[in-house]
């Protein structure tokens, strides 16, 4: 196949439509006929993604490259950083407002799924800078 | 199971997916946490849970159910019932609470993943 690149915009303002590159990513994996258990993995990595960028970082891009042989997903925001990515990484730990848990996120599940279901993950994170996250997928 | 038999099991109202109530489901989950629901990736058909938006409907997408059961009488807004219609997603609506509802579901047959 044609190596294809996706870009998104992920607003922040809306957390109501966070999740829309998402499915629009997994549109097109569906598209390209990729086993189901690859995209659900996929739309897992990239949704919780999506939901970080906009409850904790006013939004951001999402870039998706997609061939043969794997799908890389680039979450990069200009939010507040990580301060220590170690205890982000544990389950049950987050700094996510009252707000956002009763919409049923922010419970300290997001960087531990994206791990769980990405076969590599990198998160390159700077105090009051931002937040890269990329996360890899083989096919 | 078919979806028509959780309508019927439940005794629950249908708010959108009307046309899908003939697909066939194999098993479900119950969780008013999102991110519990992404944390299973195998395929499970239908969620019950307590919580009321559109990111529910999201959720469910991205782990291709087809059937979303809101428990304790919660009505779903008219942006949730928009975006599951979108997704193909059937949405309905019971009195039970959720220990009861999964549990009536569970006794008929439809099982969780372990």
């Amino acid at each position: 196949m044609e190596p294809l690149h996706l870009h998104y915009d992920v607003d922040g303002d809306d957390f109501i439509s966070a999740g829309e590159a998402s499915s629009e990513m997994k549109k097109v994996l569906r598209r390209l006929g990729f086993d189901p258990d690859i995209i659900r993995r996929c739309a897992i990595c990239m949704y919780e993604g999506e939901i970080n960028m906009v409850i904790h970082a006013c939004g951001g891009v999402a870039d998706v490259d997609i061939n043969e042989h794997d799908i890389v997903m680039k979450l990069s925001d200009n939010g507040p950083g990580i301060e220590d990515v170690e205890k982000a990484m544990q389950e049950g730990y987050s700094t996510a407002s009252h707000n956002v848990r009763e919409l049923g996120f922010g419970a300290g599940m997001g960087l531990p799924n994206m791990k769980r279901y990405s076969d590599e993950m990198t998160i390159d994170t700077a105090v009051n800078v931002g937040t890269t996250v990329t996360m890899k997928i083989k096919v | 199971m078919l979806i028509k038999d959780i309508k019927e099991i439940l005794d629950a109202k249908v708010y959108c997916g009307e046309d899908f109530l003939e697909a066939e489901v194999h098993s479900a989950c119950g969780a008013d946490l999102m991110s519990d629901v992404l944390a299973f990736v195998k395929e499970q058909s239908v969620l019950l849970t307590g919580l009321v938006n559109p990111q529910v409907v999201r959720t469910a997408y991205m782990m291709d159910m087809r059937c979303i059961v809101f428990v304790r009488g919660k009505i779903p807004d008219a942006q949730t019932i928009a975006l599951a219609e979108k997704k193909d997603i059937v949405v309905m609506s019971t009195e039970h609470r959720m220990y009861v509802a999964c549990g009536k579901l569970y006794t008929s047959g439809l099982v969780g993943i372990e």
